[in-house]
């Protein structure tokens, strides 16, 4: 079968040699890049909602000072390019920890770029994370959280049981925005060298001239994780909608 | 007015005005003079770069709506996967794509070496400027696709009973209402879009971002010029946002 199509268009046998998974090919180095990719949009989206679930609580039910604070954070990160901030933070990030580090006497270290890629766009996911959570907690009926409260639960219990599992549904079309946005965010982290699946592309790409082969087999990869997730994401809204009112399937 | 300057506010921007002090006068500014022109030219570029695709990415969105909320399926589907494509994969892959991959390949045609075109096409700008509208004209193709479907269909029918034409019936009842209601969408996207136009710096377009890569590259300046980008940005897309709430309401007045 896939003989008979090599006969039909010779130039796909290069392109099958160029991307086998052996050292010759360059296969191996897209799936190393692409688990990479994959690894660091996971921690960003992990932390983005760990920032968006304290920043919408800020928000909603903290002091005047924090809330405008909150407001200036995310009108910063949603106004000046991902690519500027990731470059700011990096340095600014490695600057601040080797400055603490001196102050204890320890020697400066060189941060992973894994754990730089994930902190940077970690903290841009939870400007916008912040805004999707805020407003899926806004739309909670307000008499749920009071009758929660009248029950005498503790404000951690009030958000554990009742207005978490309730703005969930509400909030996950906008997370999974915001997870494809993280994972296409990853391709950003070329430009100051880490060596996710588009840099790893454009190296393969560089060395055989095969430009067409590799950005293709690249957006291919990049297609089938969204997909995937656009599926995840579908089956959990459809699970999490159970048993509220006018929902569907 | 009077709710903005609360006494916690006029704290707050005391605080932000020594901060912005503290920057004016203890940061390293003495490039600024030097490189001045050729920030005002990046500015420029980067400026008719973005106004440019989304004047291109736009009048690709509405037909691409339009096939996708009321086309036939030989054209809807089509539609829906470029769609998909755009939206699926990192702009930065499609910038190279186009740059790398349609760059190589143009040179190996005689005619096209050849023709008048080529001095245009042998420049970095005319492949970002394509994968910018590209990217443009697949985000804003699903945002048109919601919004002519959000046109109560009796509006059309009303239309048709009044003797309009097909073309009739979009120009003057269904585009200006599907615009009205996508209009603060759009806006979003288009400060995406600005947020998106550095990338063109990674294939040679000296944009605004590329003059400040080079401050940092011949200087050594590494906070200064990307403080200054940064509050250059913000300006841009604050601008934008407000000439599309200008627009709103413009466009949106006697919408229910």
């Amino acid at each position: 079968m896939i003989e008979s199509l090599f006969d039909l268009w010779p130039g796909l046998r290069a392109s099958a040699n160029l991307l086998a998974l052996e050292p010759p090919g360059w296969g191996g180095n897209l799936l190393r890049g692409a688990a990479n990719s994959l690894i660091i949009a996971l921690g960003a989206f992990a932390l983005g909602l760990m920032i968006g679930i304290g920043g919408a609580l800020g928000k909603l039910g903290g002091g005047p000072v924090t809330r405008d604070l909150l407001a200036v954070y995310t009108t910063v990160v949603r106004a000046v390019p991902e690519l500027i901030l990731i470059l700011l933070l990096y340095y600014a990030g490695t600057d601040i920890l080797n400055q603490l580090l001196a102050l204890l006497g320890q020697r400066p270290v060189e941060i992973s770029g894994l754990a730089a890629g994930i902190g940077v766009l970690g903290v841009v996911q939870g400007a916008y994370a912040t805004e999707v959570l805020r407003g899926a907690i806004q739309a909670v009926p307000k008499g749920q959280i009071d009758a929660a409260r009248a029950y005498g639960m503790t404000p951690v219990q009030v958000f554990r049981r009742v207005t978490a599992p309730a703005m969930l549904p509400l909030a996950l079309p906008g997370l999974s925005n915001l997870w494809l946005i993280a994972t296409k965010d990853t391709a950003l982290l070329a430009i100051v060298g880490f060596s996710e699946l588009t840099l790893e592309t454009r190296q393969a790409a560089g060395s055989t001239r095969a430009y067409f082969t590799f950005f293709l087999a690249a957006g291919v990869i990049y297609l089938l994780m969204t997909l995937v997730s656009g599926r995840v994401f579908g089956w959990l809204e459809a699970r999490y909608r159970r048993g509220q009112a006018g929902a569907r399937a | 007015m009077r709710a903005f300057w609360q006494p916690h506010r006029v704290g707050l921007l005391a605080i932000a005005l020594a901060l912005a002090l503290w920057a004016a006068f203890s940061m390293r500014w003495g490039w600024i003079p030097r490189y001045a022109p050729l920030a005002v030219e990046g500015l420029w570029r980067t400026i008719w770069l973005l106004a440019l695709s989304v004047l291109i990415g736009f009048s690709l969105a509405v037909p691409l709506g339009l096939a996708q909320a009321a086309g036939p399926f030989w054209l809807a589907a089509p539609a829906r996967w470029f769609c998909t494509l755009i939206r699926g994969t990192p702009l930065l892959l499609q910038v190279w794509l186009i740059y790398y991959g349609l760059g190589s390949l143009f040179p190996q045609f005689p005619w096209i070496r050849q023709s008048d075109l080529w001095p245009i096409l042998r420049q970095a700008w005319p492949y970002a400027l394509l994968a910018l509208s590209l990217s443009y004209a697949g985000y804003e193709g699903e945002v048109m696709r919601g919004a002519f479907k959000s046109v109560p269909r009796g509006q059309l029918e009303a239309g048709r009973a009044f003797g309009f034409s097909r073309f009739a019936t979009f120009r003057r009842i269904w585009f200006p209402q599907a615009l009205a209601r996508a209009l603060p969408t759009l806006g979003g996207e288009t400060v995406l879009q600005l947020k998106a136009t550095p990338l063109v710096a990674t294939i040679t377009v000296i944009d605004i971002y590329a003059v400040a890569s080079r401050v940092r590259q011949d200087t050594f300046i590494i906070y200064e010029p990307l403080l200054l980008l940064a509050v250059i940005y913000m300006a841009v897309a604050g601008l934008i946002a407000l000439a599309f709430r200008m627009a709103e309401r413009r466009f949106v007045r006697g919408l229910g």
